[in-house]
């Protein structure tokens, strides 16, 4: 859920798309600044976090990876729960990997938030030679679907940090809580005071 | 899915879902197969038209109970608490950041046909209305005592020695009344039954300080705190752990059971063109597993871990719990307009063998549309006729909108795991609270590692950070 306090805003993410698409790579170019060009599936680390800065706010985005539950289609709901925005992410080099975006998108619509924030990926976009999805096939698409699209490259680093920044400016600002806030348990000593929950 | 692995684990309920997340973190290689499409197993909850599925036949909820996405119906509803082993688990395995937790409202006990706030502390018991006035001033002593008690300094002992002593001597020195034990022992200690009169005392002791101190945790109304949106989300955070450091994931996968054939005849059987359609657990000629079959497909492992519903021919059944689930629109009565809380029914206020316990969330928790709260009746069956058994709980509740009733069976494993490889979880009990769920998966993960998990996580560290 995206919570504004001030001017700050905490938005969960989730990335979708099919192994191998590049939902990985993205994400650790787009935190670390990094690309490996063998990237393992996805182990041991699946939560980033990550702020942007528009329009005198920072958004926070908690970041969640598929962990490789999407292999066999088993992800859980709590992964939708909440998320204020999604990414979902293709090869331009396989048809096929678009096909499956677009249920993913479906998948998206029946699980999430309605007010969700939606991106259409086209990665690997350095492989121009190898090209499948033809990028107007991909914007139509995005169009009559109301995400946004965007080809990009995690390797290149081309329209990385731009998906992930006109993501933070289309959420939406007040979005009143629809839930009450939760506390998180954590194994640090608390910021400030010893919190109390339950506002 | 022909692929060797360590572990193989059926049923994605919570025991089996930690104890998949913690293999996966110590770097065994794991496939998570569940019968269902839903993450869970008996510990999922419902949203309202899967609810109606299961106990009225229908997918046609009525309309004035709201969206049937507000609901998280618990299968197995209990309270975490706030100090306890759970905490524990989520803590050392870092699963926290995957959920929001709020603390419960109230704590309760039923005497005389009343409900009073649980007093924890010294000071709570000299308010209470549960004692008189000279009872109270023994009680008060009493929990000076227990709070004061430090297994490693003697001198705090005040020279017994609690792993001789019994309960019922400790408690007789103090001079308490039955009535005063009664709510000790089963409203603070969370004992199920009075076997722990005649036990030794520290086991009670220390039950009364993890109450006190799960109460003093975050200043609420109870030692107890439950996650927003149900319990079905602790099994889906745990398999997330395990996904996450490796563990594969399969869903709906068709009935999986065990079967008695060999592995080396089951590899002809699962050719393709067999097009097996069973799951199930396959042995070798030692009688130790070897692998599971889904689909045609075998893939082997060294060991299976899973709940009774996956070996049926390794388990016996231990008892049976009855329970009514109600939806109703206000908080149970005379429980300070909790929007969460949980009633304790000592069984001897009822005449009966066993306690029974009330326990309600509402959509202060996300469990329910605004205005809703869903309240359970549950106890170990003594008869065969839940909707009898329940009523003195259920009349407590005052209107409901809708109640459904079930009962279901306990199983324990009665394999030798070290002669077949197979670790069988235990049923989920009746208990309010995921103490006994713990040790069970502890023990499993023990036995099934050879190593014992360390859970001394820095707890007066660890605090609610507020989102």
């Amino acid at each position: 859920m995206a919570n504004m306090s001030h001017n700050n805003l905490n938005a969960k993410l989730v990335l979708l798309g099919d192994m191998g698409a590049g939902k990985s790579s993205l994400v650790i170019r787009f935190v670390k600044g990094q690309f490996l060009e063998f990237q393992e599936s996805t182990i041991g680390a699946a939560f980033f976090s990550q702020n942007v800065s528009v329009n005198n706010a920072t958004v926070k985005f908690e970041i969640w990876d598929t962990a490789g539950q999407e292999r066999y289609h088993s992800l859980a709901p709590m992964y939708y729960r909440g998320a204020a925005a999604a990414i979902i992410v293709f090869d331009i080099t396989s048809m096929d990997s678009f096909a499956r975006a677009k249920k993913w998108v479906q998948e998206l619509q029946k699980q999430g938030n309605p007010n969700m924030v939606m991106a259409l990926a086209g990665n690997k976009a350095d492989l121009e030679d190898k090209r499948k999805v033809t990028a107007e096939e991909a914007r139509i698409y995005a169009e009559e679907n109301g995400l946004f699209f965007m080809e990009t490259s995690a390797k290149t680093a081309v329209n990385v940090n731009d998906m992930f920044y006109e993501i933070a400016k289309r959420l939406p600002r007040a979005q009143t809580s629809q839930n009450p806030a939760g506390m998180v348990l954590v194994d640090r000593p608390a910021e400030g005071s010893r919190s109390s929950c339950c506002a | 899915m022909d692929e060797e692995y360590d572990v193989i684990v059926l049923g994605t309920g919570l025991k089996e879902c930690i104890l998949s997340g913690l293999l996966s973190v110590d770097g065994l290689k794991v496939l998570h197969m569940d019968r269902n499409d839903y993450y869970g197993g008996e510990s999922t909850s419902l949203n309202l038209i899967q609810l109606y599925k299961r106990f009225r036949g229908s997918d046609k909820p009525p309309a004035h109970l709201g969206s049937s996405r507000d609901y998280n119906v618990d299968m197995i509803p209990k309270y975490i608490m706030a100090n306890g082993a759970l905490v524990r688990v989520l803590i050392h395995t870092d699963v926290t950041k995957y959920l929001y937790f709020k603390a419960v409202d109230g704590s309760f006990v039923y005497n005389k046909g009343k409900i009073h706030k649980v007093p924890a502390t010294d000071m709570e018991a000299l308010k209470s209305p549960l004692m008189g006035i000279f009872e109270k001033r023994r009680a008060r002593k009493f929990f000076i005592y227990v709070q004061d008690y430090n297994e490693s300094d003697p001198k705090t002992h005040d020279g017994m020695d609690l792993t001789r002593v019994t309960t019922k001597e400790l408690i007789a020195k103090y001079g308490l009344d039955d009535n005063t034990v009664d709510f000790i022992g089963h409203a603070l200690a969370l004992h199920r039954d009075d076997r722990y009169l005649h036990e030794p005392a520290l086991d009670t002791v220390k039950r009364m300080k993890l109450y006190a101190e799960s109460l003093a945790r975050f200043a609420g109304g109870s030692p107890y705190i439950y996650p927003l949106y149900g319990l079905g989300e602790l099994p889906q955070a745990f398999a997330r752990l395990s996904a996450v450091y490796g563990g594969t994931y399969m869903l709906n996968k068709p009935e999986c059971k065990a079967h008695d054939r060999t592995c080396f005849k089951m590899e002809e059987l699962s050719s393709p063109a067999m097009n097996f359609p069973k799951c199930q657990v396959e042995f070798d000629a030692e009688g130790k597993v070897c692998g599971v079959t889904s689909e045609g497909e075998t893939a082997k492992c060294k060991k299976v871990v899973c709940d009774p519903s996956y070996l049926t021919n390794k388990v016996r059944k231990v008892g049976k719990v009855a329970r009514a689930i109600v939806i109703m629109s206000h908080p149970i009565p005379n429980t300070n307009d909790s929007h969460s809380a949980q009633v304790i029914l000592p069984q001897k206020q009822l005449g009966r063998k066993s306690d029974m316990y009330l326990f309600c969330c509402s959509y202060s928790h996300n469990v329910a549309p605004k205005g809703k709260f869903i309240a359970f009746v549950s106890t170990e069956a003594e008869t065969d006729n839940p909707e009898t058994e329940l009523k003195a709980g259920i009349d407590l509740l005052g209107p409901v909108d809708e109640i459904f009733f079930e009962t279901y069976d306990r199983y324990e494993p009665v394999n030798e795991p070290t002669l077949d490889n197979c670790f069988i979880s235990t049923s989920y009990d009746a208990t309010t609270h995921f103490e006994s769920t713990v040790v069970d998966v502890l023990n499993m993960y023990t036995l099934i590692t050879g190593k014992v998990l360390d859970l001394n996580v820095d707890l007066s560290a660890a605090s609610a950070a507020e989102e």
